[in-house]
């Protein structure tokens, strides 16, 4: 007698998803709760923590935007091996705006947003026009060799890089500053993917032909998915700057590469919630693990093949799947 | 300085191609882009060091035994990871550079640093061409890397898994039809792959030292080298190795040492806007694999 598992729906996910679901507090609940616990989670716990895992928390929050911008590159079947192009980026546009033109973090951050993202469409575009797997080459080799550059030319305060950066006022501003900015991004961008845009996006990534022979550039919208992971990438950069009070090369460090990827697919690739969740587990551990130093590398590099090979979809789904759908043997006739 | 150009032009191409060869020979025939290439070759050095220096085994048994190794350890990769994400473009992608990251750290954390880390040179001595002094082991690396070219065509052309490695490159499912199954020629193309890069740190190391850096530099090479050669051409990657390679010598000769490195990246930004799929990249642009 074989068996089967089948999944069926929750009645109260049939019933929550139209506007039925305001029929009653426990579908509003049933919708609520889990939106309710980042929002919660990022705005009220994080105050509760001692000085040393608010920085803790602050530097998650920068992978967890690492990872959000990552896995929009991924809807578009865009894999990115060098989230630190963004973050070096970010970081220096921001750090020559503040240390060459005296800029304050009130609008260093916002024109580094904007520009290095810019910037990094810019380089990027070329390869746009080819899939996958030259999008990975390129943007491993980007940063590395933007190491190079900065090392050799010794242009932007070579290997010492700019120091003396100008703070944040208080540790509060730079805590909310980087968790409403990690709400916006995972809420807007879960948002954006569901809209017409999104799906756009999604057939890019599932069958590009098809979606060409429906008479859409979809070099334009890989453009535009591209420069709005970058603008992402390069805010966290930006940020990490003003919190350091230093620009420079460890910027485009590997750390910044490899750490969101890990986050991404731990977490659950697609989501947004997915890589926020992989994120706020690796960088805890990781900092509990901080004895083992290069051995930390090691760890993210054996989490990532573990999970690309043995639990693809990620914890989240996991999760998302408990949540929504309950699970039976059936026998299978 | 033109002469000493043209030699040392000519060994830095002999270098790039060595070193962007098994990388390539992998993509061409079986379509995985082993980002964990430069683990592979560091990997290859230790471990002939490690023979070498703390088991004391003669030389020549170091060279075997480490290409061997490096071949096993492209099977074990392929067999316990790849084949499990085979077809999956985008997971071989991270699952492989999250296998070499991991490879090359752990030889970080084991301390695997210092100037120590050498590997010995074959001949002593240098030769002098007109006012030119070349040592002779950067002339072996110039005829290791042209033997082994030759190599590679005549066992592609003439060996049965060479042909099987040809036919599965143009036609996976007419392949299979003729009784050449695709997942152990993968499994052989990547052991090739990462035999040949083995080879090449044998042959390149003893100019340096062994170092984790040095994996993540060889990535660099070779990806730069394939994308300007046109990923899976062998003909582009000779090409390219040697445009590479003589801009390279020629800007650390006449214009600055400093500037070699934004060789590659400019010849990577004009091959990606001029021609996207690489000198003589086969595939059209949107045909690509992945």
């Amino acid at each position: 007698m074989e068996r089967r598992k089948e999944r069926i729906d929750r009645g109260i996910k049939a019933r929550s998803e139209d506007i039925f679901a305001l029929s009653s507090y426990r579908e509003m609940l049933y919708l609520l709760v889990p939106r309710a616990i980042p929002v919660v989670g990022l705005l009220c716990v994080s105050p509760l923590l001692s000085p040393y895992w608010r920085e803790i928390f602050i530097s998650t929050a920068v992978y967890a935007l690492l990872a959000i911008s990552w896995d929009l590159l991924i809807s578009a079947g865009l894999v990115s091996l060098g989230q630190s192009l963004f973050y070096g980026i970010g970081s220096y546009v921001a750090g020559s705006l503040n240390h060459y033109f005296g800029l304050s973090p009130l609008f260093t951050i916002p024109i580094a947003t904007v520009l290095g993202g810019a910037i990094c469409t810019v380089v990027l575009l070329p390869v746009l026009r080819l899939r996958g797997i030259y999008f990975a080459m390129v943007t491993l080799v980007l940063p590395l060799m933007f190491l190079r550059l900065v090392e050799a030319t010794r242009i932007l305060g070579g290997t010492e890089g700019l120091t003396g950066l100008t703070p944040f006022p208080n540790s509060w501003v730079s805590l909310y500053l980087i968790e409403v900015a990690l709400l916006v991004a995972l809420f807007g961008f879960r948002r954006l993917m569901g809209s017409d845009w999104g799906l756009i996006i999604k057939g890019i990534n599932d069958n590009d032909r098809s979606v060409m022979s429906a008479g859409l550039n979809i070099h334009w919208y890989k453009t535009q998915v591209v420069f709005l992971a970058a603008s992402v990438g390069c805010f966290t950069g930006a940020f990490g700057t003003h919190l350091d009070m230093f620009a420079g090369m460890p910027g485009f460090a590997l750390d910044y590469s490899i750490m969101p990827i890990a986050a991404a697919v731990v977490g659950g690739a697609g989501s947004f919630a997915g890589p926020l969740l992989g994120a706020f587990i690796l960088v805890p551990l990781s900092e509990i693990l901080r004895s083992l130093g290069a051995l930390r590398i090691v760890f993210y590099g054996m989490f990532l093949v573990i999970f690309v090979v043995g639990l693809p979809e990620g914890l989240f789904h996991f999760v998302e799947r408990k949540y929504h759908q309950f699970e039976r043997w059936v026998e299978v006739e | 300085m033109l002469v000493g150009s043209l030699v040392y032009g000519f060994v830095n191409s002999a270098i790039l191609a060595l070193v962007a060869m098994g990388f390539n020979i992998t993509f061409g025939i079986s379509g995985v882009a082993n980002f964990a290439y430069g683990a592979v070759y560091i990997f290859a050095g230790f471990f002939t060091w490690i023979l070498l220096n703390t088991l004391g085994l003669p030389y020549v048994l170091c060279v075997i035994g480490s290409v061997l190794a490096a071949g096993v350890l492209g099977i074990v990769m392929y067999y316990v990871v790849i084949l499990r994400v085979k077809g999956l473009a985008l997971s071989e992608v991270m699952a492989t550079f999250g296998l070499g990251l991991a490879i090359m750290e752990l030889f970080r954390y084991f301390d695997f640093v210092g100037f120590r880390y050498t590997l010995p040179i074959f001949f002593d001595g240098s030769l002098s061409i007109g006012e030119v002094f070349i040592d002779y082991q950067r002339i072996i690396i110039a005829l290791i890397a042209v033997g082994l070219t030759g190599f590679l065509y005549l066992f592609t052309h003439y060996t049965k898994i060479g042909l099987a490695f040809r036919a599965i490159a143009q036609d996976e499912r007419t392949a299979l039809t003729f009784g050449i199954e695709s997942d152990r020629i993968g499994a052989i193309s990547m052991a090739f792959g990462s035999a040949l890069a083995a080879i090449a740190a044998i042959v390149i190391l003893p100019l340096g030292t062994i170092a984790v850096e040095g994996g993540y530099e060889v990535l660099i090479n070779a990806l730069a080298v394939c994308i300007v050669g046109g990923l899976g051409s062998t003909v582009g990657i000779l090409v390219a190795s040697v445009v590479i390679g003589y801009a390279q010598t020629f800007t650390a000769n006449y214009l600055e040492p400093h500037w070699m490195i934004l060789v590659s990246l400019i010849a990577i930004a004009v091959i990606l806007t001029i021609k996207p799929s690489g000198l003589f990249g086969k595939q059209k642009e949107l045909e690509e694999r992945v």
